[in-house]
């Protein structure tokens, strides 16, 4: 179903993938390649259907997989065109090598990745394996937590893919079902502020410039391979100055705030939760049930994982005694999930650095309750009285 | 069809100085190709020799806008060429008319890449795909692929004491293309010139998907010398073990009929990779093999002027 434009102001009510493809229709990119694959499959749907009913100007590619997908969208964008898809778990894993020539020829493709379980046992519902099996891609990632971030990601990360200090690939991430599924409220744009907002596409080089001919994908060895990569690994840095003007002339326009983190509660915080997407909500509930028992908890919820802001999230948490960094995905090094390792990378070498553990949860769909966050909470503040930390890294939501 | 003196005349817009072997067939097969229209042309290539003997960055040799992706998408990479091509041409972004060919060896070809083929051709996309046949993965040193003909020794289907070779006869892709029903598809080889810059003009005319497969002789791995390579491609030819051929709007047409078929042996006998056929005890691997090919042979000549 197509969302009215007279309806496209505040008080929309959406489901994720409505929201995504509403602003995919909204951008009207001039290529989409995509493949089924649940949970993500109702933003092709209703993409397709926005393509049928003469609502948009693109190309739309139903490739046979994934691979193709992406492989479409490289070849696309290396002709200058806008590109975009949407996609899941085992379509991500199929993807992945192409993923990494997308960053590597720095092509602004925008993706949308509904996050779901990896295989085996094989799971539709949602935990971060996926983009978090891509997150040294090269691809920037931005985690939404409610519809209209999801929104309002899809639309921001245009401009930060094709900025020119930037040009790399951005992964937008909504979690699967919860997020991707469940109809929010939410205020949408009217198709001229996206127009301008987002602008116009002009890339640097073509293939269609058949007069000024490029070659693209060269075979690199040792001599530039390395100078390459140093660059591409630059622009990822750059990107995060890109990521702050870009969600600064997004809050001057339209009135929402974007930046790396939102910190929820933390003034005089003593412990702190950090953790992505949805999740936050729920252990927002949380964070405010203790703070009313004077319990003076806190989150932080990181927007953006790559570039990793490791210093604003260093400076966000430096204050508290013990943090809980919480992953809907396991690294299965044995020493937790991504989130967590990076966080407490961040935090080494501060004075007083805060305990900081590692818990991974709600993986396959698995629920993440209020309880369950207060039980983290409750564990922070024992460590923070005592001292002790029995298990760095674990398990919660799990049976024993 | 421009003649030869028109073909030579026409910009070189693939430059020497690459790093493919001599002898090798690719190098001809392309440059005959990119002379053939007089529009724009975007390539892409899958990985393999043609891709790493010709984009050693920061060299080129191609004069033209080309990619390369990775080894299974040169299909799908230029699905999205096309694509955007359609889009901005619709905006007025581009005007400049242009054809969209994408160059796999075998191995990219009939094996890894054989799905992102397979799906860009049914979506129906303009692009001439080329293969370039040399009957193994070459740029990896001799593996077997599944255009590999039978009894082939590769390092991957050694001729070994036991195992003579490869033991499966090849893929006819060019008949799984032609099942999709796309408007023109051809086989060809770089020995035959006008044949092929014929074959090339045709299926840059399609509106819509056309394939070319293409021996390419390769001195590496038949174990040839690098100056006999043309006469082997015409001796696949002679033997009706690569027959030239096309199946333009659904007819097939045989494009040429030895005058007198030679056996297969005389173009075997000639590459090392064939050498343990000639062993004795070996005899009934060569029967098979002209046998099939006789068979083969027979079946397109019964299909000759038909609709398929
Ligand atoms: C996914 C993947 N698998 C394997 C390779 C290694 N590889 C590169 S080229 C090649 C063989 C190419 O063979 P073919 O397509 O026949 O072309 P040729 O080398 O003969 O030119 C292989 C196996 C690769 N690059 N990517």
């Amino acid at each position: 179903m197509a969302v009215e434009e007279k309806n496209t102001r505040c008080q929309v009510g959406l489901t994720g993938n409505s929201a995504v493809a509403y602003a995919m229709k909204q951008i009207n990119p001039d290529v989409v390649a995509a493949y089924p694959i649940t949970p993500s499959t109702g933003v092709m749907e209703e993409f397709s259907s926005y393509h049928a009913d003469g609502k948009v100007d693109t190309e739309l590619i139903t490739v046979e997989s994934e691979h193709s997908a992406m492989s479409a969208c490289v070849g696309a964008a290396a002709a200058g065109a806008r590109v975009m898809t949407a996609t899941s778990s085992q379509g991500l894993a199929l993807m992945w090598e192409v993923l990494y020539i997308a960053s590597g020829m720095r092509l602004p493709i925008v993706l949308a990745c509904v996050n779901r379980a990896l295989s085996a046992p094989i799971n539709i519902h949602c935990d971060h394996s996926d983009s978090m099996g891509a997150r040294d891609s090269g691809w920037i990632q931005l985690y939404s937590e409610t519809v209209q971030e999801a929104y309002d990601n899809m639309l921001q990360a245009v401009r930060i893919a094709e900025h020119p200090d930037v040009l790399l690939p951005v992964m937008i991430c909504l979690d699967g079902f919860i997020t991707s599924h469940a109809i929010e409220n939410l205020c949408t744009l009217s198709d001229s502020e996206i127009k301008e907002f987002i602008g116009q596409y002009k890339p640097r080089h073509s293939l269609l410039d058949t007069d000024n001919p490029v070659t693209f994908g060269a075979l690199t060895l040792q001599d530039n391979y390395i100078e390459i990569k140093r660059q591409q690994s630059q622009a990822m840095d750059m990107a995060k100055d890109v990521i702050l003007s870009v969600g600064k002339d997004f809050e001057d326009s339209f009135g929402r705030e974007y930046g790396f983190l939102e910190s929820y509660r933390m003034e005089g915080a003593d412990v702190a939760i950090v953790i992505l997407s949805s999740a936050a909500g729920t252990t927002k509930v949380a964070v405010d049930e203790l703070r009313r028992s004077g319990k003076n908890v806190g989150l932080v919820r990181p927007r953006v994982f790559r570039p990793f802001p490791y210093k604003e999230l260093s400076e966000e948490l430096k204050g508290v005694k013990a943090v809980a960094v919480l992953d809907r995905v396991d690294s299965m090094s044995s020493f937790g999930g991504p989130l967590f390792v990076e966080t407490r990378s961040a935090m080494y070498g501060l004075e007083n650095a805060p305990a900081v553990i590692g818990r991974v949860f709600g993986l396959g769909g698995r629920d993440y309750r209020v309880a369950d966050a207060v039980d983290v909470f409750e564990l922070l503040l024992n460590i923070k009285d005592t001292g002790n930390v029995d298990k760095v890294v674990d398990y919660i939501t799990v049976r024993e | 069809m421009a003649t030869l003196k028109e073909l030579a005349q026409k910009e070189e817009l693939f430059s020497g100085g690459h790093r493919l072997c001599a002898g090798c067939g690719i190098p001809p097969i392309v440059r005959l190709i990119l002379r053939s229209t007089s529009a724009g042309i975007v390539a892409t290539t899958a990985t393999g020799c043609l891709e790493v003997g010709t984009s050693i960055y920061p060299y080129t040799s191609w004069r033209i806008p080309w990619i390369h992706s990775a080894f299974e998408n040169a299909a799908s990479t230029i699905s999205g060429v096309e694509a955007a091509y359609k889009a901005l041409k619709r905006k007025g972004n581009v005007e400049k008319e242009t054809k969209f060919i994408a160059f796999g060896g075998d191995g990219g070809t009939y094996d890894i890449g054989f799905q992102a083929l397979s799906g860009a051709l049914e979506r129906g996309h303009s692009f001439l795909y080329v293969c370039y046949d040399n009957g193994a993965y070459m740029n990896t040193g001799i593996q077997r692929s599944s255009a590999t003909p039978y009894g082939g020794n590769t390092t991957t289907s050694p001729a070994g004491e036991v195992v003579p070779g490869k033991q499966q006869w090849r893929k006819d892709l060019t008949r799984i293309v032609v099942a999709h029903n796309i408007q023109y598809v051809a086989q060809a080889s770089p020995h035959n010139w006008s044949d092929l810059s014929k074959k090339t003009e045709k299926a840059l005319k399609v509106d819509g998907p056309s394939f070319m497969n293409i021996l390419s002789p390769c001195p590496l791995g038949w174990y040839t010398k690098s100056e006999d390579s043309m006469g082997l491609a015409k001796l696949a030819v002679d033997t009706c073990y690569w027959p030239l051929y096309e199946v333009d709007n659904g007819v097939l047409k045989v494009n040429y009929k030895p005058k007198e078929k030679k056996p297969v042996a005389d173009w075997l006998k000639v590459q090392g990779r064939f050498k343990h056929l000639f062993k004795p005890g070996n005899e009934g691997i060569l029967k098979e093999f002209q046998e099939r090919v006789d068979e083969e042979w027979e079946r397109l000549l019964e299909r000759d002027g038909k609709h398929m």
